[in-house]
């Protein structure tokens, strides 16, 4: 047990020490998030006069997108970086040690926990300096905070399915747009109710992306919405268990040793 | 003609790569159909804020940004096509082949530009098909039209300048966020009268509000700015075609 | 100390790829302990697969193998604990440093947190990396990759050592600073090195046996000597000097075995030794006692190629990647 803790340590170490040494590729995922954050909040503020907004500021309705959008970058590091190792040969090295395969999961999920944290503090700090009050307080943010790291586990996991599915960072590129689409046809920039287009409106009512935005977005201007935190940590764990076990099993026919 | 010669060899080589290649062919098309679905389906309901007074209606006033987003970054994706070039080695090799190097910068914007006319095709359809309405008149669409193909090959200029300097794909965003700030602090959701704070100022600063603006006037068949916005596209392409006239020969002298 | 032996053994081992040709085609070979066996042959011959497979990545599809006397099959944990391992690419993180490398090896390999510190700066030390230890692997040679590669295998003292092509690539001083320390991990440390190359310097020089594989079977087996024996004897071939009788060269040197045509010169004359090299010193001392000069004056010794050339008709050097692989 204990040498399962320590391999899962020193691979998490080895997850956030690369990425703290490519800031290149660490830095766009938090600004870009916040960058489209700002610019959409500033455009689109005059949403807030429609009737049944659900707040005066749209980059406190805004806030929440990061967040999760973030999450996808993450999917998108930890699948390249993934699939580089695959790729250079890194994860023969890794099999020929005694790693378990849930140490190899656990120690990349680990590193993307810890960037996902260090995300999310980023974009509290941000909106807070903007101006942005935080409705369910102090006990809020640390809720917010452990959703991040649930989130930052789900779509962490998905990138290594990916990864270890396609064995290639570039196929994993590609399939970026597509989680992208996940984004945008959801409540990202409206609330669902006020969704002009039904065939829209119906599509982020099915899309788990929607509840993960509400949740956040609860926290944020709400404050205590129990359905839409409810909502929020039952789809990111269900989330989180799916891309589990589809990367496990991925692992395991990957690694294919005996 | 030889300048002739060297642009049509290298368009149609890059246009084949991309034709081929289902990875780069299908998320320039996929983007702005996914841009304009999010946009004119999921914010709808802005048409309905106070002020908003385009007479078109809301699709309209998407399809147009959306067409010159398309318009720029389709440049610029060219350009991550160039700058793949140079990192594989085969820039050096158009180089040392070519009679006339300025037909390699004529030749990739020729690519861009035959690449973006058909994203511009695939968009119109679907806009149209979803009722889009457009009241402007046919010399007006043209109008519209030419000015995003203006916005792409300022685009493509932009972009192949920063990847003949650079000659690596990690010079890729840097080719990319200006040109996604510069249309992002652009009236994309309301018009400019409907903004306010900093963005305010900045969309008023930003010489793409008045192209967007012009365009989105000529699909409305109320043309305001339209000689300004032709103007700043026009001498957006000649500085960037400047830009990356330079670029080439710093590229030249690398080797 | 494990009382397991260092050996390897392998029975009728197959690697059959679904879309493709039998990789690996029925090996049978003995690596005895403490000993560097070469196993060479030409790209796609097979080598890489058959390592993958003695290292526990890759299943075979039939037949069996014991490392260390652990199957490879039904104790692949165990095998790996008593293996290491440097394969076909370096397998470095170009963002990590040579000492993050060592670290992150000795935590997965169990050494105990007191002694990763001391057993990485002993490796780095071996290698002659010290100075090098805290630069990013990216900003690394070629031959400092491949050195620290060898570090990393050796991080928990691995009774057995499997280095697939280790050289390939490598200037000659950095292959020769490779060779000495896998001979003197072997002589010194008893480790039983599986060693495959395409280089028959390589073979020739550092294994005590050689198994020379083509196709994915095994076509030759032996040391490098009693191999090259079995081909034929050494020739000798001398350049008459300008003015000399070439007829008068030609007689002298056919009395010492029978005369071969093609020559590496335009003028030489060769002859096979009946005597094999022992015959060279009389040569020398009849052309001199008959007054020939000669310009040049060579010895070619039957290689490992001509070996290779006897056994399947192709030569070794630009034989390859006509027939089975490693694993897509």
């Amino acid at each position: 047990m204990r040498l399962v803790a320590s391999q899962v340590g020193a691979l998490a170490l080895r997850s956030v020490t690369r990425t703290a040494r490519q800031p290149a590729s660490a830095i766009p995922p938090i600004l870009f998030p916040v960058s489209l954050m700002l610019v959409n909040a500033a455009g689109l503020d005059a949403s807030t006069r429609l009737p049944g907004f659900p707040t005066d500021s749209f980059l406190a309705f805004a806030l929440a997108v990061p967040f999760i959008q973030g999450a996808l970058f993450s999917t998108m590091n930890a699948g390249t970086d993934l699939a580089r190792d695959i790729q250079n040969g890194f994860l023969n090295r890794l099999a020929l040690t005694s790693m378990r395969g849930s140490a190899l999961l656990a120690g990349q999920l680990g590193g993307i926990v810890v960037l996902g944290l260090v995300q999310a503090v980023v974009y509290l700090v941000v909106g807070l300096a903007a101006g942005v009050d935080f409705a369910s307080g102090p006990l809020g943010v640390l809720v917010l905070l452990a959703f991040a790291a649930l989130v930052s586990i789900g779509f962490g996991a998905l990138g290594c399915f990916l990864a270890l599915r396609t064995g290639s960072g570039e196929a994993i590129q590609g399939l970026f747009p597509f989680l992208f689409v996940f984004l945008f046809l959801s409540s990202m920039n409206a609330p669902r109710d006020l969704i002009g287009v039904d065939w829209f409106r119906f599509v982020a009512t099915i899309n788990p992306v929607s509840y993960l935005i509400e949740c956040v977005r609860s926290l944020i201007i709400v404050g205590w919405d129990v359905q839409a935190i409810a909502l929020g940590f039952g789809f990111a764990g269900a989330i989180g268990l799916v891309s589990l076990a589809l990367a496990a099993g991925a692992l395991k026919e990957r690694l294919a040793r005996t | 003609m030889r300048i002739w010669d060297v642009a049509s060899g290298v368009a149609f080589r890059t246009l084949k790569n991309v034709a081929t290649t289902p990875a780069i062919l299908i998320p320039s098309i996929m983007f702005p159909l996914f841009f304009f679905t999010a946009f004119a389906g999921g914010l709808s309901q802005v048409s309905r804020v106070p002020g908003f007074d385009y007479e078109p209606g809301y699709t309209t006033f998407q399809f147009c940004f959306v067409l010159i987003q398309s318009a720029a970054f389709g440049g610029v994706f060219t350009g991550f096509g160039i700058a793949r070039d140079f990192e594989s080695g085969f820039a050096r090799r158009l180089l040392l082949a070519s009679p006339n190097r300025t037909g390699i910068v004529l030749g990739y914007a020729l690519a861009a530009a035959v690449r973006w006319v058909f994203t511009a095709i695939v968009l119109t359809v679907v806009a149209l098909a979803v009722g889009m309405n457009v009241f402007g008149g046919p010399l007006d669409v043209f109008g519209m039209y030419a000015l995003a193909l203006l916005i792409n090959l300022a685009g493509i200029l932009w972009a192949s300048g920063v990847a003949m300097r650079f000659r690596t794909m990690q010079a890729g965003p840097v080719m990319q966020m200006p040109v996604f700030l510069i249309l992002f602090v652009a009236p994309v959701y309301v018009p400019l009268p409907l903004l306010t704070g900093w963005i305010e100022g900045v969309a008023t600063l930003n010489p793409l509000t008045y192209v967007l603006e012009a365009g989105r006037s000529m699909l409305a068949g109320d043309e305001v700015h339209v000689a300004w916005a032709f103007s700043i596209a026009l001498g957006l392409v000649g500085g960037f075609a400047l830009w990356s006239l330079r670029g080439l020969r710093r590229a030249e002298a690398a080797g | 100390m494990s009382e397991r032996p260092n050996s390897i053994e392998v029975e009728g081992l197959v690697r059959e790829f679904k879309k493709g040709p039998r990789a690996v085609d029925g090996i049978d070979l003995r690596v005895e302990p403490g000993e560097i066996y070469g196993f060479l042959g030409p790209n796609g011959a097979g080598k890489s697969t058959t390592v993958l497979m003695l290292t526990t990545l890759l299943p075979p599809t039939a037949g069996t193998a014991r490392v260390g006397g652990y199957d490879v099959v039904r104790d692949g944990p165990k095998v790996r604990t008593v293996i290491g391992a440097a394969l076909q690419e370096a397998a470095l993180d170009p963002l990590l440093t040579g000492r993050d490398h060592l670290r992150l090896q000795s935590t997965l390999q169990g050494i105990a947190r007191g002694d990763r510190k001391a057993r990485s700066a002993e490796l780095l030390e071996r290698v002659g990396l010290s100075e090098a230890a805290d630069r990013k692997v990216g900003g690394y040679s070629g031959g400092m990759k491949r050195r620290l590669d060898l570090a990393l295998a050796l991080v928990h003292r691995p009774r057995l050592l499997f280095l697939d092509e280790p050289t390939t690539g490598l200037d000659p001083q950095s292959r020769t600073a490779l060779w000495e320390e896998v001979a003197r991990l072997a002589r010194e440390d008893g480790v039983t090195v599986f060693l495959t190359t395409q280089y028959l310097e390589e073979a020739d020089v550092l294994a005590n046996r050689v198994g020379i594989i083509d196709h994915g079977r095994i076509v030759a087996e032996g040391t490098p000597r009693a191999l090259k024996a079995q081909i034929g004897r050494p020739t000798v071939e001398a350049e008459p000097a300008e003015g000399v009788d070439q007829a008068r060269v030609e007689a002298a040197l056919a009395r010492f075995g029978e005369l071969v045509g093609g020559s590496h010169h335009h003028n030489g004359i060769a002859v096979r030794l009946r005597e094999g090299v022992t015959g060279l010193a009389d040569v020398v001392r009849a052309l001199d006692a008959e007054g020939l000069a000669v310009e040049n004056l060579t010895l070619h010794a039957p290689s490992l190629d001509d070996v290779f050339l006897a056994k399947t008709g192709r030569s070794l050097e630009g034989a390859g990647d006509d027939g089975g692989g490693t694993e897509p």
